[in-house]
């Protein structure tokens, strides 16, 4: 086989690799914006301090790591819930623009709280993963995992939004909100509910990128704008559109970096954006109404 | 069972139910008619806590309506059945009925319900895992009372459940509402429908802009002229 189609097979299945983890962003935004209609600015700076969060229990306080991670994702789900009774709530029936300039707030908020508290430099968990090798393919060892632990949390909260009481009222809630108390259903609470668990996907999110990526006070901006842009693509607050845009960009970044270098995996991926938001605006998976 | 003590309800700037009392006794079938735009949908969002009256009270079996938080009404046994069914559309049938049974004291009996449900409506049964959206008017009608009959209530508010559907269909609400009465359940029944529903309620009230204009017996008012001309329109 021609050494060309083995990095053309490695670049898919990087691809496949990084779309998994770029689903499980998007779940946790798209999650927030269906059910309570708000968006996350500061999204990916909970992430962000989900990944201090990792650092600091495992590199400096030598916690095991399975045990840092699930506190991190505790953490970061705890942080959603304040975010949400804080911030969202008081602003439920303010003007979008006023909810999004309130979110946009604490993502500045976060990243000088980070930028004081923990300093600019660039911390990583000092730990190196092996790179597998299979059939000629190099595959890091931290990105299967990442896109396994990926799967699973996303399996998780399917299960949740299908078999349980209130995940099916938080799909139920997302599809009409003013009829929701006639089922004996208290909207406060299933909010609350959604906020630990976009928070809890976020924590998952850190924990899963801190393997890849070294922390710092502005690594939200590396993975924010494209969790956005999934969003939008997949049509916001859509789960099944949001995963199928994931995979569409991640293949879009990792076959561009394959010919070129990865910025211009991201490039390509960037006008892939612009150029579908004119010929479908609604997003992918926009559905007639 | 149910009693509205002069009950006043308003939108920002409009009031749209002026000092309406009613009432609604165990076993009974009680309808509410009126023209469109009467106010009507407005009396029994109030009484099933979506929308606060700002005037009055409203009591069920002894329990102060207008105190209790909207998510704890239907606790109290009142199952409301709102106007063009909203159900949710890209939901199951089942998952939709699911929701029917979502206070904690229905739960343990869902699989029981859904029988009872299913037993009323074989059609829903066939369709229990299409999409709610997906189905006819009278299907979607069928599924909304029957997610409104999962919580076991004791009162029905079922707000005008003929409309928007083929005559044939429109027949077998109105069915439906005798069968549910003989099974001991309770209802108040808001239809544009007049002769119709008159012929399966007990009594009925006549609102007209915000206020009733006329109450009795079903029969006086279908055989009143001075009713029929002034109110009703037939
Ligand atoms: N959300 C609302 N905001 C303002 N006015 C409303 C609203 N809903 C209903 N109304 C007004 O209240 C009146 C009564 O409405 P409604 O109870 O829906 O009447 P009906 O069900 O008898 O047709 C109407 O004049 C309607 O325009
Ligand atoms: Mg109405």
């Amino acid at each position: 086989m021609a050494i060309f189609d083995i990095f053309l097979l490695e670049a898919l299945l990087n691809g496949v690799l990084l779309g998994g983890v770029l689903a499980l962003l998007s779940l946790g935004l798209n999650l927030i914006f269906g059910v309570i209609d708000v968006v996350w600015i500061c999204y990916a700076e909970l992430i962000m301090l989900g990944m201090y969060g990792m650092y600091f229990l495992y590199t400096v306080y030598h916690a095991p790591i399975v045990a840092a991670a699930a506190v991190c994702i505790v953490a970061v789900a705890i942080l959603g819930v304040l975010l949400h009774v804080l911030v969202i709530a008081p602003l439920l029936g303010a003007a979008p623009i006023n909810q999004l300039l309130a979110t946009g707030g604490v993502l500045f908020f976060l990243q000088s709280a980070a930028t004081v508290l923990f300093g600019v430099e660039f911390k990583n968990l000092g730990l190196r993963l092996p790179v597998l090798k299979a059939a000629g393919m190099f595959i890091s060892y931290s990105r299967l995992l990442a896109f396994v632990a990926a799967l699973v949390g996303m399996v998780l909260v399917y299960l949740f939004m299908t078999r349980t009481y209130t995940g099916t009222a938080i799909r139920a809630i997302a599809q009409d909100r003013q009829i929701i108390p006639l089922m004996g259903v208290n909207s406060r609470r299933i909010y609350l509910v959604t906020s630990a668990l976009g928070g809890g996907l976020a924590g998952l999110a850190a924990c899963l990128l801190v393997l890849q990526y070294d922390v710092h006070p502005f690594v939200g901006l590396s993975f924010g704008p494209i969790t956005f842009l999934i969003c939008v693509l997949g049509s916001l607050g859509n789960f099944v559109g949001g995963f199928v845009a994931a995979f569409v960009f991640a293949e879009i970044i990792a076959l561009g970096g394959l010919y070129l270098d990865l910025e211009w995996g991201y490039v390509f991926a960037f006008a892939f954006f612009i150029v579908m938001m004119f010929v479908r605006p609604e997003g992918l998976m926009a559905r007639r109404s | 069972m149910l009693a509205l003590k002069s009950v006043r309800a308003d939108y920002t700037t409009f009031q749209a139910l002026f000092d309406v009392s009613l009432e609604v006794r165990q076993g009974e079938a009680v309808g509410v008619i009126g023209p469109n735009g009467a106010g009507k949908t407005t009396l029994m969002r109030v009484v099933s806590g979506l929308l606060r009256p700002t005037g009055g009270s409203i009591v069920m079996e002894g329990v102060d309506l207008v105190k209790t938080p909207p998510h704890r009404i239907v606790e109290l046994g009142i199952a409301h059945v709102p106007e063009s069914r909203r159900l949710f559309p890209r939901m199951s049938v089942e998952d939709n009925l699911k929701m029917g049974s979502f206070m904690r004291a229905a739960r343990p009996k869902f699989r029981r319900r859904l029988d009872v449900v299913y037993e009323l409506f074989p059609r829903l049964r066939e369709r229990r895992a299409q999409l709610a959206g997906s189905m006819s008017g009278g299907e979607q009608q069928m599924c909304a009372i029957g997610r409104a009959l999962m919580s076991e209530p004791k009162l029905l508010l079922l707000d005008e459940p003929s409309a928007g559907l083929a005559p044939v269909v429109v027949e077998q609400v109105f069915d439906l509402v005798t069968r549910l009465r003989a099974a001991g359940l309770t209802v108040l029944i808001v239809e544009q429908n007049v002769q119709q529903v008159l012929r399966v309620v007990d009594r009925a009230y006549v609102l007209k802009a915000g206020r009733i204009r006329a109450a009795g017996a079903a029969a006086e008012l279908l055989a009143s002229d001075t009713i029929r001309e002034a109110y009703l329109g037939i």
